[in-house]
């Protein structure tokens, strides 16, 4: 297991390089010249010059990207271009916010999902298993930026119970745990759910299906055991796979929230990216993908080292 | 988020004994799956209406006016009212399905085609070419899709070919990672080794034994990811990156008429609720294949 955990963890620096690879790259596919954005339309060529070698972008590409990857390994990923100030600060204060909701909603769609997943592959074939399936598929078919503007819609614009924008009331980016942020917690987090809901679903009620077909439980019918004491086996026997499938899907929700927080207005990494976009920011939206995919890549491996370490059974090759 | 949590892993049991008859029974099972029909009539009536909305548009879809802004639904020469531009929402929801469709349905099919080469390349070669392959293509697997395809193309740009490009480079590592998966398994099996000793070369091999055999599940498992790009698709043109106006297509529609959802919200949620219906339908005729043609995940 040990030398299995050491591979793992190896195989993952080059992943990682690849991936800052592909970040230090998404500034040079962009057409023009990333400078265009700061510099007025009547610059002299000497500013140009100046500028240009101010940020960089006058060394050799194989150069550019050892200074950046290196830079960023000490915690330096520029400067933004727009705001002037540091990448590193502007995604580190947008993560917080983009991970409290993210978290929120792969919580809430655990809780469900998990719980439509268990009665669906207990209770096969049944009615409740054919509307949980109908559910999921649901789940992962609904445009969840729709889903989001419809629960806007119902209870934002027509009831007035929630808000729909922002993540406090003064519209600061500022989050704290009480009641007056949480209100704008409910509606993001209740539409990014759907989406772990009815993967965890899928997962749960397959699990629960195959583990029902086990020998063992077989045997532990025929000890006479209750349906509960069935039922706890079961749900040992599902809860790691489980647990790794919401480690991914938190991954996921993550690097995918920039829809979702372009619904609420909610001031996360997707804000910031979307405006990166927009005001052709180049050296922000690079940094923010890069924390983004590091993340993905980091709980990757977190969640398959502790699936091997709470399951040594499982084989890996 | 949108996408599965793991790459399918197939297995196939005796693939080559795949009689005539085969097909003939993937139809029959098929057409015994109502939800399946029912999903297939919808995918069909919306490529119909895709194709010939010209014809069918009451109205011009682009014929904006100040004074009638936001009609309700139902209102006199707005069966379901107007846009924030004055434009009759049922012409353009109905020209709408072009642009969305094909926007959601071309990168699979380039993904399927670049995908499936990959793979089955890296599958067949084996060894060095093989690990060279795969393991690139992990990088782009360590992206989840919605973060590489808003990356691709807010780097790019905003366009339809832009967006088509980061949506196809989204897909490509999924169905390559099928393909490599089950080209190994078929380079493996028996019926190849005997067709090498028999003489065939490997271009035979590769068009006869290892393409007839994976094509199928490859196939089955690039319908499963036409709801994901259909989502996406629009995603991209809802957050500006995709298709601009004033063509209509879903995804940009439904970003235009956000400001509404206060005035006339249920015709801002219209656009939306096309893709729903688009993606769902996908997806269920999908799910209907896979369980007809009885690939095993």
């Amino acid at each position: 297991m040990i030398f299995y955990l050491l591979r793992r963890i190896i195989y993952t620096l080059p992943i990682m390089l690849g991936v800052a690879l592909l970040c230090f790259a998404l500034v040079h596919i962009a057409p023009g010249d990333p400078l265009v954005s700061i510099l007025p339309a009547d610059a002299s060529v000497e500013l140009q010059q100046q500028l240009r070698v101010a940020y960089g972008f006058d060394k050799s590409l194989p150069e550019q990207f050892g200074l950046w990857s290196w830079r960023a390994l000490h915690g330096d990923l520029g400067t933004s271009i727009a705001s002037g100030r540091s990448v590193i600060s502007e995604v580190f204060n947008a993560v917080g916010n983009t991970l409290i909701l993210s978290a929120a909603a792969t919580l809430i769609g655990f809780l469900f999902g998990a719980l439509f997943g268990f009665v669906a592959g207990y209770f096969r074939g049944s009615r409740i298993d054919r509307l949980a399936s109908l559910l999921s598929v649901i789940g992962v078919s609904v445009p969840h930026y729709w889903l989001g503007m419809v629960l806007a819609i119902i209870f934002s614009s027509q009831l007035m119970w929630l808000p729909a924008t922002g993540a406090s009331p003064d519209g600061g980016a500022q989050w704290a745990w009480d009641w007056v942020h949480m209100r704008h917690l409910i509606l993001p987090a209740i539409t990014m759910s759907v989406i772990p809901m009815g993967i965890i679903a899928r997962t749960v009620r397959a699990l629960v299906g195959d583990i029902l077909a086990q020998e063992y439980v077989v045997g532990l019918q025929a000890r006479g055991l209750t349906h509960l004491g069935i039922f706890l086996h079961v749900l040992k026997n599902c809860a790691p796979t489980a647990m790794a499938v919401m480690g991914l899907q938190l991954g996921y929700l993550l690097g995918g929230s920039i829809l979702i927080e372009t619904v609420f207005a909610w001031p996360g990494t997707g804000f910031l990216l979307n405006s990166a976009i927009f005001q052709r920011d180049l050296p922000l939206l690079q940094g923010t993908i890069l924390v983004l995919a590091l993340f993905f890549v980091a709980l990757n491996l977190i969640v398959d080292v502790l699936q091997t370490v709470l399951d040594p059974r499982i084989e890996r090759n | 988020m949108t996408s599965a949590s793991a790459t399918p892993t197939y297995t196939i049991d005796s693939a080559p004994q795949r009689s005539p008859g085969y097909w003939k029974g993937v139809l029959t099972r098929l057409a015994r799956d109502r939800l399946a029909i029912a999903a297939g009539v919808v995918v069909l009536a919306l490529v119909l209406m895709a194709v010939f909305a010209p014809l069918l548009t009451p109205a011009d879809p682009f014929l904006a006016s100040m004074l009638k802004r936001l009609r309700p639904i139902g209102s006199a020469g707005f069966p379901l009212g107007s846009d924030e531009l004055g434009r009759d929402m049922l012409s353009r929801l109905i020209l709408g399905a072009r642009l969305s469709l094909f926007m959601g349905l071309a990168p699979v099919l380039l993904a399927f085609f670049v995908g499936s080469a990959i793979g089955v390349l890296a599958g067949y070669a084996g060894g060095l070419v093989n690990t060279a392959v795969m393991r690139s293509i992990d990088v782009l697997y360590a992206f989840p899709s919605v973060l590489l395809a808003i990356a691709l193309s807010g780097a790019l740009g905003a366009g339809i070919v832009n967006s088509l490009i980061s949506l196809t480079i989204v897909f490509v590592p999924q169905i390559a990672r099928v393909a490599e998966a089950v080209t190994t398994q078929v380079r493996r099996s028996d019926y190849v080794e005997a067709a090498r000793a028999s003489g065939a070369g490997a271009l035979t091999i590769v068009r006869v034994h290892v393409l007839g055999n994976v094509l199928g599940p490859i196939f089955v498992y690039t319908t499963s990811l036409i709801s994901v790009s259909m989502i996406l698709a629009s995603g991209l043109s809802f957050l500006g990156l995709g298709v601009k106006p004033p063509e209509p297509e879903w995804g940009l529609m439904l970003n235009t008429l956000r400001t509404a959802i206060y005035s006339q919200p249920w015709i801002a949620a219209l656009p939306g609720a096309m893709i729903f219906i688009t993606s769902i339908s996908f997806n269920l005729l999908s799910d209907g294949i896979r369980s007809a043609m009885e690939v095993k995940q």
